[in-house]
């Protein structure tokens, strides 16, 4: 049996491209935010915050869009696609982790906007909800059994919780709006914004896709190989131990 | 060779029979009805105002009711895989649908009856005065909030059936996901009861909401528990 060569990185000449791009466009975010743009009349330079919070916030639901079509892919096709289930899983994990960025840095832009830290509004809180639940996604994925057990039953999660998202955001909504008027973050919404905001809001959602597609890229293969690990010490240790047999003579 | 029953019988079979297990074993309601009122005694010490305590009572009756789902769902599929009775169901091709919808209405049940005595509990503990006509929006919103609840319980508990973790896992998955319910069933409650200062006929879009999500969770459930459930 000839065993597949092991590949010495997860980079391809693509990820390396994507990587080089990804930098460049951080690079130009970075200028254009802090020292190109200019303060908000109202919000001062608290609103710099957004260039980081917007982009995160559409990586978090395009990582959770995306894991949620690999999981009906997955379903479909009855747990049998290993690749799909691993960029689910990929993607997941960094919608988590932009999630978490996002909620903080909208909680610090609202202590110095709004001056409190929480408003029970439709889409924090389902942000927050949202968090929770692809918490739980990754707690599935770590569950034991086999790979296309678990493939499936993470699929499952993945599932309901999109199915959640709009249930959620509807209750909340009808729920806050028996309570109070507008919330300041609809009142926002209507603010003209400044071409040049506008256009550094847009390099941030260039930048943080790019970063999304090399992080899920790399991480997809570093679990293509760890599975492979898995999967190969059994037959390597064994292949040892029969190596060892005739050295040692019949002891 | 008998033709298999359709996922109507088979559910009501599965129904039955987790009732009767119930009705023998008297878990829910020796045990986790029990834990219920207690924690409404607690919220009780936790709130020390009865006004207060009035005013919370609809939320206090969910809040209680979530916890039990919990309790009961982890319950459900404990009989199940104590002794490989599901792998027994599924190796004898028992269609999942029915499966789920037959354990998701045996939980429904079990809520019911449990809601019913956590909203008797408030109605006492916390010196409530319910107007008479809140009534019929009190049962329906009941009843499609355990609907709601069996449903997405079902689908959980299934899913982390006879995996080691589950008991701490099934809170995780489930509390977000039934936030809606939370949402809907104190707020129609609310109404029914009198006690959010709302009038009885502001319940029932709640209603309507509790009823989407009833709704939702069983098609859902239907649709991926076959894939949650398999080895």
């Amino acid at each position: 049996m000839t065993t597949p060569t092991t590949p010495r990185s997860t980079g391809t000449r693509a990820t390396r491209v994507i990587g080089i791009a990804a930098i460049v466009m951080s690079a130009w975010l970075t200028l254009f935010g802090l020292v190109l743009s200019p303060a908000d009349v109202a919000q001062g330079d608290a609103v710099r915050i957004m260039y980081v919070h917007v982009p995160s916030v559409w990586l978090a639901y395009l990582a959770f869009i995306v894991t949620a079509i690999c999981s009906v892919w997955v379903l479909v096709a009855r747990g049998r696609v290993p690749g799909v289930d691993r960029v689910a899983g990929a993607s997941a994990e960094i919608g988590v982790v932009f999630m978490a960025v996002t909620l903080v840095s909208g909680m610090l832009w609202g202590r110095i906007t709004w001056g409190v830290y929480w408003q029970w509004d439709a889409r924090l809180t389902t942000t927050a909800l949202l968090f929770i639940t692809y918490i739980g996604y990754l707690a599935v994925r770590g569950l034991d059994g086999s790979p296309e057990q678990r493939a499936r039953r993470s699929a499952v999660v993945g599932v309901v919780a999109v199915a959640e998202i709009p249930l959620v955001h509807w209750s909340v909504r009808l729920w806050r709006s028996l309570h109070q008027e507008a919330t300041v973050l609809d009142t926002d919404l209507d603010v003209d914004i400044d071409g040049l905001m506008l256009f550094t809001l847009f390099v941030g959602v260039i930048a943080f896709t790019l970063w999304f597609v090399w992080f899920v890229l790399h991480r997809a293969r570093v679990m293509a190989l760890a599975a492979l690990v898995e999967e190969r010490s059994l037959d390597e240790a064994l292949a040892e131990r029969a190596a060892e047999v005739p050295a040692g003579g019949q002891n | 060779m008998s033709t298999p029953p359709g996922v109507v019988a088979t559910a009501r079979m599965i129904a039955a029979r987790d009732l009767r297990i119930e009705w023998r074993a008297r878990v829910v309601m020796n045990q986790v009805i029990p834990f219920a009122a207690v924690t409404m005694v607690l919220f009780a010490f936790a709130v020390d105002d009865t006004g207060a305590l009035g005013r919370l009572a609809p939320g206090l009756v969910w809040l209680t009711v979530m916890f039990s789902l919990l309790l009961c769902a982890q319950r459900a599929f404990a009989i199940e895989s104590a002794d490989g009775a599901l792998e027994a169901l599924r190796v004898a091709g028992v269609d999942p649908v029915g499966i789920f919808l037959g354990k998701a209405a045996a939980l429904a049940v079990q809520l019911l009856a449990l809601a019913a005595v956590m909203v008797l509990a408030a109605l006492i503990l916390y010196d409530l005065d319910p107007p008479a006509g809140g009534v019929v929006l009190l049962v329906t919103s009941a009843i499609c909030a355990t609907c709601a609840l069996a449903a997405t319980g079902t689908i959980y508990a299934g899913l982390a059936a006879g995996v080691s973790g589950r008991e701490t896992l099934l809170p995780l998955l489930v509390v977000p996901v039934v936030s809606p319910v939370l949402i809907g069933a104190t707020r129609a409650v609310e109404a029914a009861l009198g006690t959010g200062g709302t009038a009885v006929a502001d319940g029932w879009p709640w209603v309507g909401l509790l009823a989407v999500v009833a709704v939702a969770s069983a098609v859902v459930g239907a649709l991926t528990f076959g894939s949650a459930i398999r080895d």
